[in-house]
């Protein structure tokens, strides 16, 4: 570790369930800036079955890129002496599939929502939430309980000095189903109680004896205040500990590192947090991987994390289209199918998840599930990040009792100012305004939105990075993690028919004066570059608002990136057309110009 | 890249197969190393804890959980019958009485004079693991299982529904590329696993399963049938725990898919043979495919260990592969190049190919992450 003095080096490792990253910081000047990315597989499982393996390739791989000595045999040179070694290592892991939780509240809607937002924010998987009224009996919840076998379980419940029965039964509740751990069976289950102080004594004598149980402070020691961070950091003192321990090869990488492990999606969290923070804006930021979709949000100061464990793009695809139904998939694809054919298709990918899009039909197919796997994760979003949330947050008693019924969420997309993707399906599209589309569709910002995607997914080493060393973070988030696609201007409102008149955006740029004109259920893009900053007037027409009220025009400023400046005229809330001949020539129409695909179909 | 081409599943006419049999929970080993098991045979049993039942006994009688204990008949630890009284109020000298009886038989395990809750558990669910392929118990796992091991056949599919089974294959179709069709369903199949061709519909798996058949192995099979067979759309890979009357393996994948000639011929061969099979899929971490395991009646032999890690050399100019995504879907082909570098496809996306000759003659070039090895 550093010290406190300056760093000149760092390498960070996240070492995922299939692949290990590596990436090498080094300070350039006054700034700090990624050099190289290593990756090689990852090694927690047999033949292996030592996490150090594929950390050191990939390791390896980037002395190799780098061109200096950074392992001396298999230890990481530290501090750096000359041009060998680094100063820093740190890693994040979500390898053995990750952290998963079970959480316990007295009521679902109350203490059961605010231990579920304490276990997401960690960077738990929640497998499920067990609540007084949550209409099972209580065999059907010590069924569950014994089938799920969480890693760690949650139990919060009662504000401090409240009623201890409630408690008591959730504990017994537990202590009956006799919970095993996951990943091996010499230790018990580590079980962290966050609930009404009062009823400690209850808990430690029904879970003392049957449970590794540790005591943190109350979630909800009051009912208008939630206070999620001592449980958080218990969370992951218990995922080192317990959890990561037990994996294979942890032990000695945990000793290798600067900083502990953090789980990969607590430090996607953290990174995105410290952005909003540092710069004082409402950020979305989502990942999608194979198997899961995380959604991170800050509002109102206010971080909140959901991760939709069976949306993804390869293991959970089958998944989307469950959820979603065929419908919502198709009217993103610009060409008639057959359900039959696309249900195979589908199913096909699902049990040969590494096969890649070869035609551009099917790349189209992908994307449009992809669309739908974000928007669902984001509504799952929504539905969490309500009302009451994080950390010392102050309301009165009439609001508490206002969020528990009605539970209104604070994801405003009016004022959000950056939307952020993440994983191989955005990161990787063969063309970036594909990603820009994507985002756009699933999400559907209002008003003036960035958009960035991440270049190599190096988010969850800056967010340990970030824990200790802010600035090395956010340089290198700024100048080589981000991509910046460019802004998405969208008036809120609908008129009655396509080709009315909806926006006018007007600028100059570079001596020259640009207006466009966009039509309801159009979409434009203007080029404009990465260095371009402009002071837009944006005009919308009589049934649109970009923030002033209907017709009138606001003033902002737009920045542009490797996409371009995206007018999206097609109104909110959005309405797709329900007839197909339409629909494709809809899509087709937009394809064209925002210059989607090549032009062979 | 780390893995630039998907291995292929292996489809093997000898190796040495070892399956651990573990309980859930500790328990007793009833086989010693050495013994030959047949698949039926029981080789480790235990006893789950049994069911718990809660009842919230203090608001069933209107009294506060701290004066439970008083009015408790049965004491922690007592057997209970389903119906006894086990705890019991009286007013107006005992001509009011309210109850609360157990609605299980088993024991009191509990009293909790904070909730007020009685706490009872059934009796121990009893457990016991088969061995599931006929052969010998290679190594015990004391109080946990054992490993059993075999010489054999081993095909792996690529999904499956269902669990374990044994039964006798039967090969129903005469080419792999024909349909499995009801017809071909006979009474006398009952019992049989069956090795059909390319494909088999969702009305003859329902025959299939009234005829008592307990295994289907096939190429390919409709995701829509699947939904209609399952009562559910199957959204992520994780199977084995169904009960749908059978077993169903597919060889390929979904849609109608000519079964791979090796494979089709190596059930063929081992027609009237005695076969373990088991549908459990897992496509994540830890990846699981089903397997068909035909025992050849052989211990383990140090010959068979060498050639065993043998098996996966890299992907040459000259590989049989089997391409697994549109277009194409299906065929077999010879790897004729390996370029090095990165190459733009149709999709526009940027990945290492090869390119490939169908029986055809004709050639392609295509991601080598759309195919997979045929090892020979």
């Amino acid at each position: 570790m550093a010290d406190g003095k300056e760093i000149r080096s760092v390498l960070a490792t996240d070492c995922g369930s299939t692949t290990t990253k590596a990436i090498l910081i080094e300070k350039q000047g006054d700034e700090y800036r990624l050099v190289v990315r290593g990756e090689a597989p990852t090694t927690v499982e047999a033949p292996f079955e030592d996490v150090t393996r594929g950390a050191l390739n990939a390791i390896m791989e980037v002395e190799e890129l780098a061109g200096r000595k950074i392992l001396d045999g298999e230890q990481i040179i530290m501090p750096q002496a000359g041009d060998e070694g680094v100063d820093v290592y740190l890693s994040t892991s979500s390898a053995g599939g990750g952290l998963q939780m079970m959480v316990s509240g007295v009521v679902k809607q109350m203490t059961g929502e605010s231990a579920e937002r304490a276990a997401l924010g960690a960077g738990a998987i929640v497998m499920d939430v067990i609540a007084s009224n949550d209409g099972r009996a209580a065999h059907e919840k010590i069924r569950r309980i014994r089938e799920l076998r969480p890693d760690m379980i949650l139990l919060s419940g009662g504000i401090d000095g409240g009623a201890l029965s409630h408690v008591a039964e959730l504990a017994e509740v537990i202590a009956a189903a006799e919970p095993k751990p996951r990943l091996g069976s010499d230790y018990n289950l580590p079980i962290i109680y966050a609930g009404n102080v009062d009823a400690r004594d209850v808990v430690e004598e029904r879970l003392g004896k049957k449970s590794s149980l540790v005591i943190t402070e109350n979630i909800r020691p009051v009912l208008e205040r939630e206070n999620l961070m001592p449980a958080r950091h218990k969370i992951h003192d218990l995922f080192m500990e317990h959890v990561m321990a037990q994996a294979p090869g942890y032990k000695k990488l945990m000793s290798w590192t600067s900083l502990p492990i953090m789980p990969t999606p607590a430090a996607v969290g953290y990174i995105i947090e410290t952005i909003a923070k540092q710069q004082g804006i409402e950020v979305i930021g989502v990942d999608i991987g194979g198997a899961t979709t995380d959604v991170f949000s800050v509002f109102q100061e206010v971080f909140n994390r959901t991760v939709s464990a069976n949306l993804g793009m390869s293991y959970s695809i089958s998944n989307v289209l469950a959820e979603s139904g065929l419908n919502n998939v198709m009217r993103w694809v610009p060409f008639d199918m057959d359900e039959i054919d696309l249900r195979d298709r589908i199913k096909n990918k699902m049990i040969r998840p590494t096969t890649i899009p070869h035609s551009l039909a099917e790349l189209k197919v992908e994307q449009a599930i992809a669309r739908e796997a974000l928007r669902l994760a984001f509504e799952q979003h929504k539905s969490l990040a309500v009302g009451l949330k994080g950390v010392q947050q102050e309301r009165t008693i009439s609001d508490a009792f206002d969020q528990s019924s009605s539970g209104q969420t604070i994801i405003n997309l009016k004022t959000l100012d950056l939307l952020v993707g993440s994983g191989g399906v955005l990161s990787h599209a063969p063309r970036r305004v594909q990603a820009a589309a994507m985002l756009v569709d699933a999400f559907l910002p209002e008003y003036v939105t960035k958009l960035a995607v991440d270049s190599i997914f190096m988010m969850p080493q800056l967010g340990v990075l970030a824990s200790e060393y802010p600035k090395a973070a956010t340089d290198v988030f700024e100048k080589d993690c981000l991509i910046h696609l460019g802004c998405c201007v969208a008036p809120v409102g609908n008129a009655k028919q396509a080709g009315q008149p909806c926006v006018t955006v007007e600028y100059n740029l570079k001596g020259e004066h640009v207006k466009k004109e966009v039509s309801y259920g159009d979409i434009a893009l203007i080029p404009m570059e990465r260095t371009d900053e402009v002071e837009a007037t944006i005009t919308p027409a009589r049934h649109f608002d970009m923030g002033q009220g209907n017709g009138k025009a606001v003033t902002a400023k737009l920045t542009g990136g490797v996409v371009g400046l995206i007018v999206d005229a097609r109104g909110r809330p959005y309405k797709m057309t329900t007839d197909s001949t339409e629909r494709v020539q809809r899509l087709k129409t937009w394809e064209k110009e925002l210059k989607l695909y090549p032009e062979q179909e | 890249m780390a893995h630039a081409y998907t291995p292929g599943l292996r489809v093997t006419d000898k190796t040495i197969i070892q399956r651990e049999r573990r309980l859930p929970l500790t328990g007793e080993v009833v086989v010693k190393k050495g013994d030959e098991v047949k698949a039926e045979d029981i080789v480790a049993r235990t006893n789950l804890p049994g069911n718990v039942q809660i009842v919230k006994a203090a608001s069933i009688l209107g009294i506060s959980p701290e004066d439970i204990n008083d009015v408790m008949v049965k004491k922690k630890g007592d057997p209970v019958s389903k119906g006894e009284v086990i705890a019991m109020t009286s007013a107006f000298f005992g001509l009011f009485k309210s109850k609360v009886t157990s609605p299980v038989t088993g024991e009191l395990e509990e009293i909790s004079n904070v909730s007020g809750q009685i706490i009872l558990r059934e009796p121990p669910i009893p457990v016991e693991v088969a061995a599931y392929i006929d052969g010998w118990v290679g190594e015990t796992i004391p109080n946990e299982g054992v490993i059993v091991e075999t010489t054999g056949a081993f095909v792996q599919g690529i999904f499956g529904i269902g669990g374990e089974t044994t039964g006798e294959m039967t090969v129903v179709v005469g080419a792999p590329e024909d349909e499995l069709t009801g017809d071909m369903i006979t009474k006398d199949l009952a019992g049989k696993i069956l090795a059909g061709g390319a494909y088999v519909t969702y009305d003859t798996v329902k025959k299939a399963i009234d005829a008592g058949v307990k295994g289907i192995i096939v190429g390919g099979f409709r995701d829509s049938d699947l939904r209609r067979i399952l009562g559910y759309d199957l959204g992520v890979a994780i199977t084995g725990q169904e009960h749908i009357g059978l077993t169903l393996i597919l060889t390929e994948g979904f849609g109608r898919m000519s079964m791979a000639k090796k494979t089709f011929d190596l059930f063929k061969r081992f027609a009237g043979k005695k076969v373990s099979i088991n549908g459990a899929t897992q496509i994540r971490a830890g990846v699981m495919r089903p397997e068909i395991i035909v025992p050849l009646g052989e211990r383990y032999s140090e010959d068979l260990a060498g050639r065993e890690h043998v098996a996966s050399g890299g992907l040459g100019i000259g590989s049989t592969i089997r391409v697994i995504r549109e277009p194409h879907f299906g065929q077999l082909a010879e790897v004729v190049e390996l370029p090095p570098e990165l190459t733009v496809v149709d999709s526009e996306t940027k990945v290492r190919v090869l390119r490939a000759r169908f029986e055809d003659g004709s050639e392609m070039l295509m991601p080598r992450a759309n195919v997979e090895m045929i090892e020979s």
